[in-house]
């Protein structure tokens, strides 16, 4: 007992510190989604484009484009079977819809949708429509060949970071 | 303690030099090759081995049947192998020449899934093994 009552103002500061890091998440205009954890999914998933962490789609939308490599926006881009369904489980399992923190980026999506871009996210697409953010001008001065590629301007994309719009 | 990690240190760059010289195929890469070698030859008995040249104007050439954004291997790796090449989506490759990349043409599961797809993209087709071999006989012999 005495051993738990000792252990209290751990718990305690613990519990103020994960609610501070909750507030300034909420206060904050910005999105913070987890980075790629799995060696495997990093190393497949960025072999020809910027690693896209899982959190920034609904499970349905990894399970089209892992049902969908013969014709990856218009690439092949294939896997062999084993390395395909591992690399499904961890997208679905670490998908928008599965995090808090990734309600914010499915507001206005209707469920029947299966978005296969990021960018046709209505809260991306929202976020972006402003002050020509993606218009082909601020693309070529950032050096991004298209808007798939967030890390032009969001320079912690890959981390999942994209506070700093 | 210290003479001994100077000793594997040299070991180490004299392996290192020996992948990248024309002969020096790691055990590895030789493994991939006679796999390649013998599907060609169950292909084809009269199958007398792979050629570089070959290799070099497969690399090089202008396919039809594939995709229109990507006729060649070129379209991606560059016309100079040695050199770093760069995804359609704008991500930089690593030299396709061994002897740049020498930790290349290792790993069959790896090969194998990139001439799967870049064969499908570039030819609209699979490639045989005899192309296979002959590709990787001239990006090993850079």
């Amino acid at each position: 007992m005495q051993r738990i009552i000792r252990q209290f103002p751990r718990i305690g500061a613990a519990a103020v510190l994960s609610f501070a890091v909750v507030a300034t998440g909420a206060r904050a205009d910005g999105l913070s989604v987890g980075p790629v954890k799995d060696p495997t999914v990093a190393k497949e998933c960025s072999a020809c484009h910027m690693l896209y962490p899982a959190g920034l789609l609904p499970a349905r939308s990894w399970s089209r484009l892992m049902n969908d490599l013969g014709d990856h926006f218009g690439d092949n881009a294939e896997l062999d079977p084993e390395t395909a369904e591992q690399i499904r489980a961890y997208l679905t399992a670490n998908a928008a819809d599965t995090q808090r923190r990734g309600t914010k980026l499915l507001r206005n999506l209707p469920s029947g949708t299966v978005p296969l871009r990021i960018t046709e996210l209505p809260y991306i697409a929202a976020k972006h429509a402003k002050r020509g953010r993606v218009a082909p001008a601020t693309l070529k001065r950032r050096g991004a060949k298209s808007p798939a590629d967030c890390k032009a301007c969001h320079r912690g994309a890959e981390q999942g970071q994209f506070d700093d719009d | 303690m210290k003479h001994l990690r100077r000793t594997l240190a040299t070991l180490l760059v004299l392996a290192a030099g020996s992948t990248a010289t024309l002969a020096g195929k790691s055990a590895a890469q030789q493994a991939i090759q006679d796999g390649y070698a013998a599907a060609a030859r169950a292909a084809d008995p009269a199958f007398k081995g792979f050629s570089a040249e070959r290799g070099k104007a497969f690399f090089h050439a202008k396919h039809g049947g594939g995709k229109p954004e990507t006729p060649s291997c070129t379209t991606c790796h560059t016309s100079d192998p040695t050199a770093a090449g760069k995804s359609r989506a704008g991500k930089t490759i690593a030299p396709m020449a061994a002897s740049r990349s020498p930790e290349r043409f290792s790993d069959q599961k790896q090969v194998e899934k990139w001439f799967r797809r870049n064969c499908s993209d570039v030819l609209g087709r699979a490639c045989t093994a005899s192309e296979k071999g002959d590709v990787l006989a001239y990006l090993l012999s850079l």
